[in-house]
């Protein structure tokens, strides 16, 4: 009878703990008390509370391209400063460059940069000409196996940045496989902004407009070699987009990398909001000297490839700051200055999957969930106490402590509640009498073979103990390659049905017993009226 | 009280031939039914797509938002009515594979603004998996399923024989066949959650199969001289009043579940359901059966290894 007093205790004070976890999601905690007891209250999935779940994948191709871009731009540079004459030196495909240069002997000299400056640059083949040769060089595949990697974890980073600026509470954001990003939202109330302010590239470039170059030729196709056609989109109050040519230097002189500061302000004279830009000082050199060079002359502001405005320069500029105007809504300013100042996306992003729901469906999940619950459990309650009586009782006993101990967990570990997890409470309940119903029938055994109460109930323990193990461990393999495949809700319902069958051995085996024990010692059972 | 009369004693082995009748018919039909139907019903889950559910403000004709998604020229697309509130609420799916996701759930959104006014209902959910997503999820939930079905082997070679793995093994993928007929010609959806109801079921078919065959070995080495069918059919009996209250238990919380979980859960609950009793079948006719003709093909091995 010693054991017993100690098992009941230890059992007492585990209903205890559970009790204390569960006291944050339900009640409002006293101030004096709060600093003592835990905080964490049960996390509610994207369905029942609302919010986004997106997938997106990093175009690293992309990325390995504009990385090759610059090699070839680096290159360029370096057998200019070299005195190797050179014909062109261009990206031929996703993993090569090409570099023709007019001079057949100064092939060595070549073969000594590259070895020098890009050793991640295989020479592939070289084809001699009459008047040159041409150099194809491979980029090497571990290198480019790096840089991907490099990009999406820069783009992981530049998007949690945005995504913490943009502030949105408790948002999980992380990388799944090689080159996909998942994030996860909730609460979010408008879907669409989030995701134009996650998605966007934000490439920021300077570039000056081929000043007496034809726009009208361009556009009919005739553009110069170092010269590229850009458009600037402008929607104005009735709603229609119109769209002005320009024709730009190819050559980018500056790019928002050097941003160190990004901030919405409002102008004075039209109470029109536009964005500042801080350069840092390296930024800001390069941006004097550019304005310097460049008096008269139009510099375009180029975002995503969208022209946003290209003012005169008028003077030469020191200090590094800059600003981007266009007709901007408040909002749009605003996402504009958190996307610069969060950076560019190394490669652009791509949606694979997006899951939205609106606050009211998570509202009405909730309320149907919890009807659901109840309606579940009192008709399971009530079959047993019809069926077994005082042993029934006992059972549901065990059963609502299961709910406890299940819905107390999954406060402590900060686990996540869906609506599959809902559908995995309401199954745990249907399981968690199983175990009862074993004990029980196997007691009901024992007695037909004629032995005493205690040795029924001890027989009608331990032998439907190890069916009662067996069964439980089965379930929760499968459970677990469950949660191990699952995304978002799916992985609920796993949780809640791992969770709920390890509590269910210790409710419905252990608690029971002494429960049955304690009931006997006061002679409150005598025979086994089941 | 009991339902079960303790000396019950019904000649379930005698009827293997009646259940397994029953059994391939179930399935044969089941099978028919995929094949005309062309495959399993995915979701967009699992073939990529994008989803709306809607709901208006006032009552909406099914037929005006199909004639909304068919001008705009979409020709896979269902409207279906949702939840039991009348001609209010609808689940509109499109298969479409397009690249740009967010542009096109703006487009429908727009479509429908242009149909019934802008501030005529609300978008409550939008799911838009692409065709990538949708083959990855596939793959996934295959392995998932193929996974647990070996894990479970192993665990139940590990602690009984390797025939009652076997059994529990065939009784689980005869669930699973079953069920699939049925959401087959019920046509519904196979999603996410009815891929998390088909893993439970596993785990319940081979719950109340390791029940019985816990059973069976319990009682061979007391009845060594009656033979295995007369074993197993006394043991079927024995844990018969477990296996009606069970089932009756877990059935109650799965239909509380159909009833009055919501439309978000209805396809789980309605998996759940036809597992929860195909499973209890499978494990009286379906895994016992195994046992016995395992003993019969392989029975010298078996029957020595018995004592």
């Amino acid at each position: 009878m010693q054991s017993m007093k100690w098992r009941s205790l230890l059992y007492a004070a585990i209903i205890a703990v559970a009790v204390v976890y569960l006291l944050p999601t339900f009640v409002k905690m006293p101030a004096g008390l709060a600093p003592y007891l835990p905080k964490d209250k049960i996390s509610l999935g994207l369905d029942l509370q609302g919010g986004m779940h997106l997938a997106l994948e990093v175009e690293t191709d992309k990325a390995l391209e504009n990385n090759l871009d610059r090699y070839a731009t680096d290159l360029e540079e370096l057998l200019y400063n070299e005195k190797v004459p050179f014909d062109s030196i261009k990206r031929v495909s996703g993993t090569a460059i090409e570099a023709k240069i007019t001079e057949a002997d100064a092939r060595e000299k070549v073969r000594q940069i590259l070895q020098k400056s890009f050793p991640m640059l295989k020479e592939q083949k070289l084809d001699e000409t009459k008047d040159g040769a041409t150099f194809t060089l491979q980029i090497d595949a571990l290198e480019a196996k790096q840089l991907k990697k490099t990009a999406t974890e820069q783009a992981l980073e530049t998007i949690r940045n945005r995504i913490d600026q943009f502030g949105v509470a408790e948002p999980t954001i992380q990388l799944q496989g090689a080159d996909q990003i998942v994030i996860q939202l909730p609460g979010i109330k408008d879907p669409k902004r989030a995701i134009e302010l996650i998605g966007k590239t934000a490439l920021l470039e300077f570039k000056l407009v081929a000043e007496g170059g034809s726009v009208e030729d361009a556009l009919k196709g005739d553009i110069p070699a170092d010269c590229e056609l850009l458009y600037q989109k402008e929607i104005n109050a009735k709603g229609e987009t119109k769209r002005t040519p320009f024709l730009l230097k190819k050559k980018t002189l500056l790019t928002g990398d050097r941003l160190v500061n990004a901030q919405v302000q409002i102008d004075s004279r039209f109470n029109e909001p536009y964005v500042s830009m801080e350069f840092d000082a390296r930024g800001a050199k390069i941006f004097e000297r550019i304005t310097e060079k460049n008096i008269k002359k139009r510099l375009a502001i180029i975002l995503d490839n969208n022209v946003y405005s290209a003012p005169v320069i008028q003077d030469r500029i020191a200090g590094g700051h800059a600003q981007i105007t266009g007709r901007f809504g408040m909002e749009e300013a605003r996402d504009l200055a958190i996307v610069l100042r969060a950076g560019s996306l190394p490669a652009p992003v791509k949606i694979l999957e997006k899951r939205a729901v609106g606050p009211s469906l998570g509202l009405d999940s909730i309320k149907q969930g919890i009807t659901a619950m109840i309606i579940g459990s009192v008709a399971v309650i009530l079959f047993m106490l019809f069926y077994y009586r005082l042993l029934g009782m006992v059972a549901d006993f065990a059963m609502l402590l299961n709910i406890l101990l299940l819905l107390a967990t999954l406060a402590a570990f900060g686990a996540t509640l869906t609506v599959p997890g809902l559908a995995g409470i309401v199954l745990t309940i249907g399981m968690a009498v199983d175990a009862n119903v074993l004990i029980h029938e196997r007691m009901r055994e024992e007695k037909r073979l004629g032995k005493t109460l205690k040795a029924c109930i001890d027989t009608g323990y331990s032998r439907a103990f190890m069916t009662i193990l067996d069964t439980h461990i089965t379930t929760i393999i499968s459970a677990i390659f469950l949660f191990q495949f699952g995304t978002g809700p799916v992985k609920g319902f796993a949780i809640t049905l791992i969770i709920g069958l390890v509590a269910n051995v210790f409710t419905a085996f252990a608690v029971t017993r002494v429960i049955i024990d304690f009931l006997m010692s006061k002679k409150a059972i005598t025979t086994l009226s089941i | 009280m009991e339902f079960i009369k303790q000396n019950i004693n019904i000649n379930f082995v005698g009827k293997i031939w009646y259940a397994l009748t029953l059994s391939w018919t179930l399935i044969l039909l089941g099978i028919v039914c995929l094949v005309v139907k062309g495959g399993p019903h995915y979701s967009i889950d699992f073939k990529g797509g994008t989803l709306f559910q809607v709901r208006f403000v006032q009552q909406a004709s099914s037929g005006d938002i199909r004639q909304v998604i068919k001008d705009m020229g979409i020709e896979a697309g269902s409207v279906q009515n949702f939840g039991d509130e009348g001609q209010k609420e609808y689940l509109i799916n499109i298969e479409s594979m397009v690249e740009d996701l967010e542009q096109f759930s703006e487009k429908v959104k727009a479509a429908l603004e242009a149909k019934f006014g802008k501030d005529s209902f609300e978008i409550r959910r939008t799911e838009a998996v692409g065709p990538k997503v949708g083959k990855d999820l596939r793959q996934k939930a295959l392995l998932a399923v193929a996974l647990s079905c070996i894990g479970m082997l192993i665990y139940i070679w590990f602690r009984f024989e390797f025939r009652f793995g076997l059994g529990a093994i065939l009784g689980l993928i005869h669930d699973v066949l079953i069920t699939m007929g049925a959401l087959s010609l019920t046509n519904t959806p196979i999603d996410l959650s009815v891929i998390a109801a088909l893993l439970t079921i596993v785990g319940y078919s081979v719950n109340d199969t390791i029940i019985v065959c816990d059973r069976i070995r319990e009682n061979m080495p007391k009845m060594t001289r009656k033979p295995l069918r007369e074993v197993i059919n006394i043991s079927v009996n024995q844990t018969l009043s477990r296996t009606i209250l069970t089932v009756s238990t877990v059935f109650m919380a799965t239909l509380a579940l159909y009833i009055f979980g919501g439309g978000v859960i209805h396809d789980f609950a309605f998996t759940m359901l036809v597992g929860t009793i195909t499973g209890t079948y499978s494990s009286i006719f379906v895994a016992c059966p195994v046992v016995i003709f395992w003993e019969k093909f392989f029975g010298n091995k078996t029957a020595g290894a018995r004592r």
